[in-house]
């Protein structure tokens, strides 16, 4: 949304485009928080998805509605409303029956369960509230454009802090994922980490949804690492393209939202959905490719055998 | 170290375990010696991956005692390659089997290798070294940089045998490597396992509940029923006599022309014996 007066039209000049966009502090603010938001999401969002947590991922970020309805009841800081939702739904989500290595089926009933209980408790917080309360399409879609400095070094700050627990846990987290039995049998405190995993997807999510919005967090964790995922299969370059793929659609929607009617967070969304459905496509021809070259392979293999028979 | 050429990998004496209120099996003596291929048989339920969870030391004896390579259960568990029993990986896990068999390398270890200078550089050119010696000790060099969910099912065994063996381990634990393969590859996997067992002088425990495709190799078995076991050379332990014995009801042991074995008459599952009395119950109150 452009600041008053003459509206900003894109010309030609991309330069000139570009120095329109960083005029304004509260674009500088929106491009920063929305790189760290993008940075710390690309991140976390790679290991949920490896882990098939993005249920609870989901669950966390809608844990803002009763989190910010609490908070305005209780009268203090809609962050502390936040952060205590995210992480007792954290907490929750890892002591279900199950957890990260029982059934799946049982595991997503689980959090569907804290999913719903959440969500009727914001609506207890709002009619216990009575007022109307302020603001609610900035409750589920946030306000990127009216960040404060404080937000932005608040983002930073949480967003170092998640990355770095993160990097030091993130060789027995994976193997503990992709083997649970094999990780505790070399000692590695496997239901610690699935809890610890929660608590930073809890953390990282209560830092970013007051200023992106539940539903801008919860497309910026999805869809930039399972675009990642798309392209390649290796972790370090996919956990890279992850991040990178974030910036570039954080990066692109403001710029696009700058010059248009429609919001940020509606352009956001559009452009990741469109960077997966690219890389989907790329996927799938190196997938095709992949299976000729195996199917040559194996006719390659078989022609001695067949020479054998006859 | 040198006492390592005389210790065995594994020794069990008297060994019991109880699960739940229930006991497994008791009075098991089992030794497997450095070097030696045993496979560990038994129907579903009869204890055999409960037996890996004592010798990893995930599981306390009741009675009895047990050390694996010279140690309590659970001490040496860094020299043991064990391969937990579990379901194929789907197509959605973005990971390479290279990387599964890395995480066998180093998945334990906290933090990221992002050292500089030519002494990390060394050392991360040796790992890559080693878990590409472990890709071509099972042959898996062909697939191990596809996707592991693309990976047919003898193919992501392969890979999680190259993960097991990463570490250069004493011991190898492998519950049921040859469940849910087809013949050709059961054999095949059967042969790797045999190969790796005598090259690298690994000792191996394989849980099985099909001894057919590891007769030609198996140096001795562990048959487990009925709470009970009996080991030792194939032909002296998988016969009527021996398994009507451990079973307690008449049992028949057939041998093909092939040499194949196949067991007859044993009862379905072993934990019939210890529901009967919940059986009964169940009878009474329908009678």
């Amino acid at each position: 949304m452009p600041a008053e007066g003459a509206n900003p039209t894109l010309t030609w000049n991309l330069a000139h485009d570009i120095s329109q966009v960083l005029e304004y502090h509260f674009m500088i603010n929106a491009l920063l928080a929305g790189s760290a938001v993008a940075v710390l999401a690309g991140l976390i969002g790679w290991m949920m998805l490896v882990r098939r947590e993005a249920f609870a991922g989901h669950t966390l970020a809608l844990m803002a509605f009763p989190g910010a309805s609490a908070a305005a009841l209780a009268g203090v800081a809609a962050a502390w409303g936040y952060l205590t939702f995210c992480v007792a739904g954290a907490l929750a989500i890892a002591r279900l029956p199950g957890g990260a290595r029982g059934s799946w089926r049982e595991e997503a009933a689980g959090v569907g369960v804290v999913q719903a209980l959440a969500l009727a408790l914001g609506f207890l917080f709002v009619s216990l509230y009575g007022g109307v309360l302020g603001d609610l399409e900035g409750l589920l879609f946030g306000n990127l454009l009216g960040v404060s400095d404080g937000q932005v070094l608040e983002l930073v700050v949480v967003g170092l802090a998640v990355t770095a627990v993160l990097a030091a846990i993130a060789r027995p987290l994976l193997l503990s994922s992709v083997d649970p039995e094999g990780a505790a049998a070399r000692g590695l405190p496997v239901g610690a980490l699935s809890s610890g995993f929660l608590l930073l997807l809890g953390l990282a999510v209560a830092a970013t949804s007051q200023v992106t919005g539940p539903l801008l967090v919860f497309s910026l964790l999805v869809m930039p690492a399972a675009s990642a995922q798309a392209i390649t299969s290796r972790p370090a370059p996919a956990l890279a393209a992850s991040v990178a793929i974030g910036l570039v659609v954080v990066w692109l929607g403001l710029a696009v939202s700058y010059f248009s009617v429609y919001p940020p967070g509606f352009w956001i969304t559009v452009v990741a959905f469109a960077v997966y459905l690219l890389s989907r496509l790329v996927a799938g021809a190196s997938a095709g490719r992949r299976r000729r070259g195996v199917a040559t392979g194996t006719s390659g293999l078989r022609a001695p055998a067949a020479s054998r028979a006859a | 170290m040198s006492t390592s050429l005389v210790e065995p990998a594994v020794e069990l004496r008297d060994a019991s375990v109880r699960l739940g209120g229930r006991t497994v099996w008791s009075d098991v003596s089992l030794r497997i010696e450095p070097g030696e291929f045993v496979g560990l048989l038994g129907e579903n339920g009869s204890g055999k991956s409960t037996m890996l969870k004592v010798l990893l030391g995930a599981l306390e004896l009741q009675r009895g005692s047990a050390t694996v390579l010279g140690r309590p259960p659970g001490a040496a568990n860094r020299e043991i390659g064990y391969l937990p029993q579990r379901p194929g990986f789907g197509a959605g896990l973005p990971l390479r089997g290279r990387d599964l068999v890395r995480l066998g390398l180093d998945g334990d270890r906290w933090g990221l290798p992002l050292g500089l200078g030519a002494g990390a550089a060394a050392r991360r050119a040796a790992a890559r070294d080693r878990v590409a010696g472990a890709i071509d000790l099972v042959g898996a060099g062909a697939y191990a940089d596809r996707p592991i969910g693309e990976c047919s099912g003898g193919e992501q065994q392969r890979l999680l045998i190259a993960q097991a063996l990463v570490r250069e381990p004493r011991l190898l634990l492998l519950d049921e490597p040859l469940d849910s393969l087809d013949l050709p590859n059961q054999a095949s996997v059967s042969a790797l396992v045999d190969r790796i067992c005598r090259e690298a002088g690994v000792a191996v425990l394989l849980v099985a509940h099909d001894v057919n495709p590891l007769l030609a190799y198996l140096d001795r078995v562990a048959y487990l029923a009925a709470g009970r076991a009996v080991a030792g050379p194939v032909e002296q332990v998988i016969t009527s006599e021996k398994l009507s014995d451990l079973y307690g009801v008449p049992v028949e042991v057939l041998r093909a022309s092939d040499g194949r074995l196949a067991v007859i008459g044993q009862p379905e599952s072993p934990s019939h014996h210890h529901d009967r009395h919940d059986h009964d119950e169940t009878h009474a109150h329908a009678g």
